[in-house]
């Protein structure tokens, strides 16, 4: 089908078009007595049994399972994967360096043009005391993604990130998405490979997994058109994993993708999981609308059950990941809670500060003791962890010690799920 | 009368089975009455998915996908109130500070503020303050109606009317044909909180009893009245207590008929003397629908109240028995004094929308469960509906 848009912004057709071509609601009482019921009871036994669901089966629980199947299937899932009762979180902190942006993604509220108003780049003091009060507060992570900002070349990374290495060791850093290290490539005119050796060399620990919106071409051409593509995404989380860091993964829906494509998406994460086994977590949310550039384009928020769907069929899909975050900070404290049992075993990071969803409307961020009552609540211990999902915690338990450190972490690869049939939960 | 079981049928036996729940889930499929004990295992058990899935499977067999809304407003007619119950926010004395008490006319107001907009339900429940005399709930009921004919006045809860027939010196039974004259449609079901003797002396010893409360709700059923019920949950009470107060609102069910739906309330601790008590979680709240569907097997309705709940607790207690969502409400200050966030005012498109999004048909209902409005009804767009073309 062909589909009229623009480069850099959608037209009002295409997200009509759009809008009619995604899920439509659907009788959910039909799951188990309509035309599908036979087909959804064959995957949910299969999936009940440990094994792995394919592309059409995967399609078919998007489209038409129920919540409270979705839920079963994922609470399962998770339970195999994590037997025991934890929860992890990591206290950390946003640190945007940058907002000047020359990608123009439509749907983010955050960027500004290079010489723009309100366009920034935070001095090294600003920087400083940051990363000073989020030390102070036992902070184990600084997430740090920015603009694609046209002069601020890899050597720049380099000289901050081994200067934060020197001067507060205890805290990692977690920067630098993908297509910030594409961005980087191009302006430094050398391969992402050298890259990423320079700074892994400055101290760069592992890398976050924004950007990915969704991996599919149709969809990138009408929301991110200047963004890295697809196939660049995945190989620059390729050369991550291949020079020895891990990386999380990321997945941005409720806008103009289908189900079909969502579970594209899934499956390309999941066969390169497949291959590397570098990825340590999946994060996924729905698209913030609130105040973007292309508003009207978009269609409403998507609601929360919307969000908890997708948010347990990620974890039914990608049963090579070892972690799923939940996203409360854009969904609220209750709606975290509910995720640990549609699928989440991650709280994510308690970010002392967040910029870019919180520019589109959207800010639901608790302090440690709201979020560990919340966890503890839903029948789940709550301890900290680093980057690595390796356990930081005072309240130590035996059997969640893993990674300590980014070599450490290379060297734990997941296996392949094929656990025995987990007791139901 | 025994019916064949079906696929989904044996699935959700099996999985009910597999959470140490099988014989309860028997009962279920047989339309069995569940017992004290099995309340109890329901509130005990770590399952989560397989409680909700047989309150969804109750809920489904009882609604399919309808899941019903109204455009009502609430008119809190004043928060003067002697019954210092610990978990109130709202309640103040005279002369405390933002105390009032609406006239009739002010009441009227209200609704008049109103008329552009579809309402067909007003909700009037406030404190019990005995200096108001009965003539003002008589003169409050025709201001409101004057001011919109075609409206269903749903107000007064049981604490209120047994403070409103103490005003009028007169059995209830006399009290209510007088009420209904002057234009009561129905009860709601605020007031009950838990029958618990031991919880009343602990909380709120000022306010009628248990035992009181029921006998009230029996009279007001007898007038030809239906009325909602409700239970205020998460805070001192224990489960066995909440079975208690569910097994009892079912007998009386049993004998009269005359309730249209549970409301389970939340505790919200914010301003209130038991400040110190968490509240239910998200979890609890999804657990509590669950269980009050699965225990009251003779009310028809079970309510995810969005304006306490908030969207995303109510969105997917749709998925946990409730087959209600309460609805557009306009003024809140009861829960919102107890520091309850949500918006006051949820459009009708958006309550539409998110009902929709859950996969259920939305059916926009008048007080008495008549239908107003459905997609089903009015072709699929939910936006080209008649209450906002």
């Amino acid at each position: 089908m062909q589909r009229a848009y623009t480069t850099g912004s959608m037209t009002a057709d295409a997200t009509t078009e759009l809008a009619r071509s995604g899920t439509d609601p659907f009788p959910a009482s039909e799951v188990r007595h309509g035309p599908y019921a036979a087909e959804l009871a064959r995957i949910e036994d299969k999936v009940l049994d440990g094994a792995r669901i394919e592309r059409d089966e995967a399609e078919l629980l998007d489209a038409r399972a129920d919540l409270p199947l979705l839920g079963r299937l994922a609470d399962h899932v998770r339970w195999r994967l994590h037997p025991h009762a934890i929860v992890t979180y990591i206290v950390d902190r946003n640190l945007n360096p940058t907002n000047v942006c020359v990608t123009d993604c439509g749907f983010c509220a955050f960027y500004r043009r290079p010489g723009a108003e309100g366009a920034y780049v935070l001095s090294r003091e600003e920087i400083d005391a940051k990363i000073e009060e989020t030390a102070q507060q036992g902070g184990r992570q600084l997430l740090m993604q920015g603009g694609h900002h046209p002069y601020l070349k890899t050597d720049w990374w380099c000289e901050l990130i081994a200067h934060i290495r020197a001067r507060w060791p205890q805290v990692n850093c977690h920067a630098l998405s993908a297509p910030e290290l594409d961005h980087l490539s191009k302006l430094d005119k050398r391969p992402v490979e050298a890259v990423i050796a320079d700074l892994i060399a400055a101290g760069l620990g592992s890398v976050p997994g924004a950007g990915a919106e969704i991996l599919v071409e149709r969809v990138r051409k009408i929301i991110a058109p200047k963004k890295t593509s697809t196939e660049r995404w995945l190989e620059v989380h390729r050369k991550v994993h291949e020079a020895g860091l891990r990386s999380s993964a990321t997945m941005m829906f409720g806008h103009v993708e289908t189900g079909p494509e969502r579970v594209e998406h899934l499956l390309r994460l999941r066969e390169l999981q497949d291959a590397t086994g570098g990825f340590t977590a999946f994060a996924c949310w729905l698209m913030q609308p609130d105040g973007v550039p292309e508003e009207s384009l978009y269609p409403q928020r998507g609601t929360p059950v919307e969000y908890l769907r997708v948010q347990a069929l990620s974890r039914i899909v990608l049963d090579n990941v070892a972690n799923i975050q939940t996203s409360y900070v854009t969904q609220g404290l209750d709606m975290g809670q509910i995720t640990l049992r549609y699928g989440c075993n991650d709280f994510g990071g308690t970010m002392l500060e967040e910029n870019v969803v919180s520019a589109a409307g959207c800010f639901h961020l608790a302090p440690i003791q709201r979020i560990e009552r919340a966890i503890e609540r839903a029948g789940f211990r709550p301890r900290q962890r680093n980057s690595w999902y390796g356990s930081v915690d005072a309240r130590h338990d035996e059997h969640s010690d893993g990674p300590r450190g980014p070599a450490d972490a290379a060297q734990a690869r997941p296996r392949a799920p094929r656990a025995p049939n987990a007791e139901a939960r | 009368m025994i019916t064949a079981r079906t696929h989904a049928d044996e699935r959700l036996l099996r999985h009910a089975r597999a959470a140490g729940l099988g014989e309860i889930a028997e009962k279920v499929l047989a339309r069995e009455r569940l017992s004290i004990d099995d309340g109890l295992a329901l509130y005990r058990t770590q399952h989560l998915h397989a409680l909700g899935a047989l309150a969804n499977h109750v809920r489904e067999r009882l609604h399919g996908d309808r899941t019903y809304f109204n455009v009502n407003q609430h008119v809190n007619y004043t928060n003067l109130c002697n019954k210092l119950c610990k978990f109130c926010a709202f309640q103040r004395l005279p002369g405390e500070e933002g105390a009032y008490w609406l006239t009739p006319e002010q009441a009227a107001d209200k609704i008049r503020a109103q008329l552009a907009h579809p309402v067909t339900e007003v909700h009037m429940v406030a404190g019990v303050w005995p200096r108001i005399p009965y003539s003002y709930y008589l003169e409050l009921l025709r201001a409101v109606k004057a001011a919109r004919p075609s409206i269903h006045i749903k107000a007064f809860t049981m604490v209120e009317l047994d403070q409103i027939a103490k005003v009028a010196k007169k059995p209830l039974s006399e009290v209510l044909p007088e009420l209904i004259e002057a234009g009561l449609g129905s009860c709601p079901g605020g007031g009950a909180e838990v029958f618990s003797e031991r919880v009343r002396a602990a909380t709120y010893h000022l306010k009628i009893s248990g035992d009181e409360w029921l006998a009230l709700a029996r009279q007001v059923h007898r007038a030809g009245l239906r009325s909602n019920c409700t239970m205020l949950h998460g805070h001192i009470e224990t489960v066995e207590e909440r079975v208690d107060h569910l097994d009892r609102l079912r007998k009386l069910q049993d004998e009269t008929g005359g309730f249209q739906t549970y409301i389970p309330l939340s505790f919200h601790p914010e301003n209130s003397e038991l400040a110190h008590i968490e509240g239910p979680s998200a979890i609890d709240e999804l657990r509590e629908i669950a269980v009050a569907r699965l225990l009251l097997d003779n009310v028809p309705h079970v309510k995810a109240y969005w304006i306490l709940l908030d969207i995303p607790v109510a969105q997917t207690a749709l998925s946990f028995g409730a087959d209600d969502v309460d609805g557009t409400v306009v003024e809140e200050h009861i829960y919102h004094d107890a520091g309850a966030t949500t918006p006051q005012r949820v459009a009708r498109d958006e309550l539409v929308r998110w009902i929709e999004r859950a996969g259920r048909i939305p059916v926009e209902r008048d007080t008495l469960y008549n239908e107003v409005w459905s997609p089903r009804s009015a072709g699929r767009s939910a936006v080209a509906s008649p209450s906002t073309a």
